[in-house]
């Protein structure tokens, strides 16, 4: 059987290998992707983001034990930091989600950055992309969670689930910048920690600001550990999907997503041919000795290469 | 010590010896190393003088033995009035083959028990229960109900011994039991001695085996210290680690500070459970272990005293004394054991075990040369508890109290130790307590940052690990080593077919329902948990029950 | 950086002393491999399952209670059931020299006792994987 068969079979060692495939930039990842587009778009995305320490593992692991409850299958993605210097990354999302490793309709997967900015790999989409096929009711996608610059989410996911905690302090005001456009809705989690009603207010008068928004995020709190709460957040994200599917905005969300995504498929493999492209003699990098050498301006060669592409 | 001019003088006279002296040899025959650390990689400098410990107020740092602050000793007299406890830790396979050890042990002259349990006793599943697979009886010995507690102390007058079991997730049910046992042999709880470990905060932190979320198990471990205050009173009902943090590969300070740390959120859970600190406090005992760095040991044993007394005093305003006082057993450092020519594992725990001793310690277990390849033979338990009574009877250092104060170098580093330990227990506080700073991973992190560095220094050659980084031989597979009978499982099991048929099953439902009820309320756990191991209720029934109730615990992980 | 190994360390069985597993998760990440690290007490389903959806090229297992016997092998003969069989399985802890041919038999590629340094570790993974 071939690796398409296999997948749209139900094989869990085709699905993992084809991710594996989608991480190491194989294009055979791609090309039976490219063969089951149709079966795409069947599955709700989940994301889950906010800062370290916030308990998103636990938090993803409950929400999935709650739609299995109901029958729905999950496909979960935990992405963490792959470390600049060595390449390596240590993958320990799974630990707070071992009594789900044995569930047969559950999938996890871990993954590290490689390199990539943003909150997520590069092969993440991909993957989403195989757990759609494989009929995932439900997907899950835990960012990094560094807090910053998690922005890769919102173009990957149909809710973002911002998950905070009490006495993150000035970890609160770091992140605030980002939080107004990426929450879809808000879990404070370990709600039975002294502060969370303080936690509660500064969300909400940060939500103030944005009154005139269509969606006003929803906040709910939750202890995820004792699996408190779990309902009222499960609730909370299907009734920003029922907002999204009544407005049309689930519609004009995956539109802008798909373009951004295009955009950025087509960006990456433009960058791959020019980093890759050496005739004429020269290369980026001897282009940038010689700009490095004031041989040449920044600017000239930009516009040299962009002259070589258009050829 | 030194008055200020008398300082001065020792400066000068320390600069001029560099310049003339050591500057001129130096430049001709310089050092082995540019930087010298101890054992815990603390830096070490060339010399110490009395100016290293300008600071130190004799009656207020050391005092004197049995006296505030206990730098020097717990008891006025230490070794001269008795020898420390030579209590080695055994047990595997069945309660039967577990008690023919005890009382070889006894026999050679030891002169105190201490069980080891297998894996799921300490994680409170029966030997039929599928995680037990492969495991029964491997590390210690299994228990199942009273019954495997009968035969394992048979023969032996628990009025007469004390005994430490190594229990913690489950130690109420543990020590039902041996209280249970010791009815039946017509001995009363007030005559019985010994020690459970109960320290569940160090299982969160390095050694694994707990069971339940941190609530309920602080809540276990405060209905022990209320009912053994009034029904047990001579039981030490608690052993706060620091052993399996060291063995985690923490540094000497870092096993002072987090297993203080562990002792001051039990004193304040017991306070918040409503008892007096003088009621319980005198009770709690410690365990540190002993690594191979001597000098370091002893002033860690000595700082870790000093410390907790002030902590007591300071913090909880103790008054009893004996609430002042940290008592310890000690246990040589597992971790530094070689499987490479195994017989030098004899030489280390020989100069652990005088770490131990001029540290002052109350009781010692040695480990045998053979434990980094299987559980000890019984020739080698024989030769690690030879090795204590050497000590003990020929070495000399046991005929005086606490030798080692004055030295320049142990009391600077003493200083050291209890600076570096409050400094972590400070932040520990900041952080809202050892059970939250565990919660958040800081405590494993802390300690796996020292174990990984340590690993590095050992592969770069930094470190000497005799025989195995340096000096190496090509070796003979070790001969002698003692394995378990793999049928001890189906034996276990068996057994327990056999209980469950034997014994009043109506009451051992009754017992259990009356323990659920109990559990979900707010009563001591202890008289249920007794009545239910009377009745032949399993470990695995009573842990199963509150488990029910209680939920578990899920480890948190920073890596 | 394009193609890191993709590591499984666990420790199955019911043993808590994982100072050698997270030592070993952290050399194999500065190695360069990607480490999937999943806690304790793992059965060997739990570890098969992972190992499977992490899709992984070595599954590098610990245990010090003696119950390498028992695990080490089921968990080779269960992958082995699930046609991961492309998996290297590798074992550390306190394990007897005599209990080793054994293990090696049922499919164990190596056996790491104390003392190993990391570093052969690693360089006997980056000679073995199968793909």
């Amino acid at each position: 059987m071939s690796l398409q068969e296999r997948l749209v079979s139900g094989d869990v060692r085709a699905l993992a290998r084809l991710m594996t495939y989608a991480e190491n930039n194989d294009p055979e990842a791609t090309r039976v992707i490219k063969g089951l587009y149709d079966k795409t778009g069947g599955a709700y995305v989940i994301g889950i983001t906010g800062p370290p320490g916030a308990g998103k593992s636990t938090l993803t692991g409950k929400l999935t034990k709650a739609l299995r409850d109901c029958g729905k299958t999950i496909g979960i993605i935990a992405v963490d930091p792959t470390s600049p210097f060595t390449g390596g990354a240590i993958l320990g999302d799974r630990i707070r989600m071992q009594d789900l490793f044995t569930d047969p309709g559950v999938f996890i997967r871990s993954m590290g950055t490689r390199g990539h900015l943003g909150g997520l790999s590069r092969a993440t989409q991909t993957a989403v992309r195989l757990l759609d096929i494989f009929g995932k009711d439900y997907i899950f996608i835990e960012t990094v969670g560094v807090g910053q610059s998690e922005v890769d989410i919102v173009k990957t996911a149909d809710t973002v689930v911002m998950v905070m905690m009490p006495g993150l302090g000035d970890d609160i005001q770091a992140i605030k910048a980002g939080i107004m456009e990426i929450g879809d809705v808000f879990a404070i989690n370990k709600a039975d920690l002294d502060g969370a009603d303080r936690t509660k207010i500064e969300i909400e008068m940060m939500l103030d600001l944005n009154e005139n928004k269509e969606w006003r995020p929803p906040i709910s709190k939750v202890v995820a550990v004792d699996n408190f709460g779990i309902d009222d957040l499960l609730e909370k994200i299907q009734s920003h999907r029922d907002y999204l599917q009544s407005s049309g905005e689930l519609a004009s969300r995956r539109l802008r997503n798909t373009k951004q995504e295009l955009v950025s498929l087509v960006s990456d493999r433009v960058m791959e041919f020019i980093l890759k492209k050496s005739d004429k003699g020269f290369t980026v990098d001897d282009l940038v000795e010689r700009i490095v050498s004031k041989d040449m301006d920044i600017y000239t060669a930009a516009d040299e290469i962009l002259s070589r592409i258009k050829e | 010590m030194a008055d200020k001019d008398n300082q001065d003088v020792i400066s000068k006279a320390k600069r001029d010896w560099e310049e003339q002296r050591l500057e001129k040899l130096l430049s001709k025959r310089p050092e082995r190393k540019d930087n010298f650390v101890t054992g815990s990689n603390a830096e070490v400098q060339r010399l110490y003088t009395p100016n290293d410990v300008e600071g130190l107020d004799y009656l207020e740092d050391l005092g004197f033995p049995g006296e505030y602050p206990y730098t020097r000793g717990v008891q006025p007299t230490m070794y001269r009035g008795r020898l420390w406890t030579m209590r080695q830790y055994a047990g595997f396979a069945t309660a039967e083959e577990s008690n023919k050890r005890y009382k070889y042990l006894l026999e050679q002259g030891q002169t105190g028990l201490s069980v080891a349990f297998d894996l799921p006793t300490q994680i409170g599943y029966d030997s039929d229960h599928p995680l037990s697979e492969g495991e029964v009886g491997k590390v210690g010995v299994a228990i199942d109900s009273l019954k495997d507690m009968e035969i394992l102390f048979g023969g032996i007058p628990l009025d007469k011994v004390s005994t430490s079991m190594t229990i913690n997730a489950p130690a109420a049910v543990l020590l039902a039991m041996y209280i249970a046992v010791a009815e039946k042999q017509g001995v009363t709880p007030d005559k019985l001695n010994g020690t459970i470990q109960n320290d569940i905060l160090k299982e969160y932190i390095a050694r694994g085996t707990y069971i339940f979320p941190t609530q309920p198990s602080m809540r276990l471990i405060t209905d022990i210290f209320e009912y053994c205050a009034k029904q047990v009173p001579k039981w030490n009902t608690i052993s706060i680690s620091g052993y399996h943090i060291r063995e985690a590969g923490s540094t000497a300070s870092q096993e002072v500070a987090f297993t203080l740390a562990d002792g001051i959120a039990y004193v304040q859970a017991a306070i918040n459970a409503g008892l007096e600190v003088d009621e319980f406090a005198p009770r709690l005992s410690f365990f540190f272990n002993s690594h191979n760095d001597l000098l370091e040991e002893v002033a860690k044993f000595r700082a870790a005293r000093r410390l907790w007394a002030r902590i007591m005093k300071d913090r909880f305003n103790a008054k009893n004394p004996k609430s002042m006082m940290l008592r310890f057993h000690t246990q040589t450092g597992g971790s530094t054991l070689t499987a490479q020519q195994p017989d030098n594992n004899v030489v280390r725990v020989a100069v652990q075990t005088l770490a131990a001793v001029l540290g002052g310690t109350q009781s010692l277990h040695t480990n045998s040369r053979d434990e980094a390849l299987a559980l000890p033979s019984e020739e080698s338990v024989r030769i690690a508890l030879r090795t204590q009574q050497i000590v003990a009877y020929e070495s000399g250092v046991a005929e005086t109290v606490d030798p080692l104060a004055g030295s320049y170098y142990v009391e600077a580093m003493t200083d050291r130790i209890e600076k570096e330990a409050s400094e972590y227990i400070a932040k520990i506080d900041e952080l809202g307590g050892a059970p939250r700073a565990i919660d958040k991973g800081f405590i494993q992190k802390e300690i796996q940052d020292s174990a990984y560095r340590y690993q590095m220094e050992v592969e770069s050659g930094e470190r000497v690990v005799v025989g195995v980084n340096k000096f190496q031989i090509k070796e003979e597979t070790p001969k002698g080593l003692l394995k378990v009978d793999p049928r001890v499982g189906e034996m276990q099991k068996a057994k327990l077919g056999e209980l469950r048929k034997s014994r009043n099953n109506v009451k051992v439902s009754e017992a259990l329902e009356g323990l659920k009820k109990a559990a979900g309320g707010d009563e001591n756990l202890m008289p249920f948990i007794l009545d239910a191991v009377r009745e032949y209720a399993t470990l695995g029934e009573v842990c199963g029950v509150l488990r029910e109730v209680f939920g578990e615990y899920k480890q948190s992980v920073v890596l | 950086m394009d193609k890191p190994i993709r590591v499984l360390v666990a420790k199955p069985g019911l043993d808590g002393h994982d100072r050698g597993a997270k030592v070993i998760a952290r050399a194999f990440r500065d190695a360069g491999m990607e480490v999937i690290y999943t806690g304790l007490r793992q059965t060997p389903e739990q570890i098969v399952a992972t190992a499977i959806q992490e899709d992984v090229e070595v599954v590098a297992m610990s245990i010090l209670s003696g119950a390498h016997n028992h695990l080490f092998p089921k968990v080779v003969s269960m992958l082995k059931e699930k046609g991961a069989d492309d998996m290297l399985v590798v074992g550390g802890g306190v394990i007897p020299d005599d209990d080793i041919p054994a293990l090696k038999e049922a499919g164990v590629a190596e056996i790491f006792t104390p003392g190993t340094p990391t570093s052969q570790a690693i360089q006997f993974i980056k000679q073995n994987i199968k793909r």
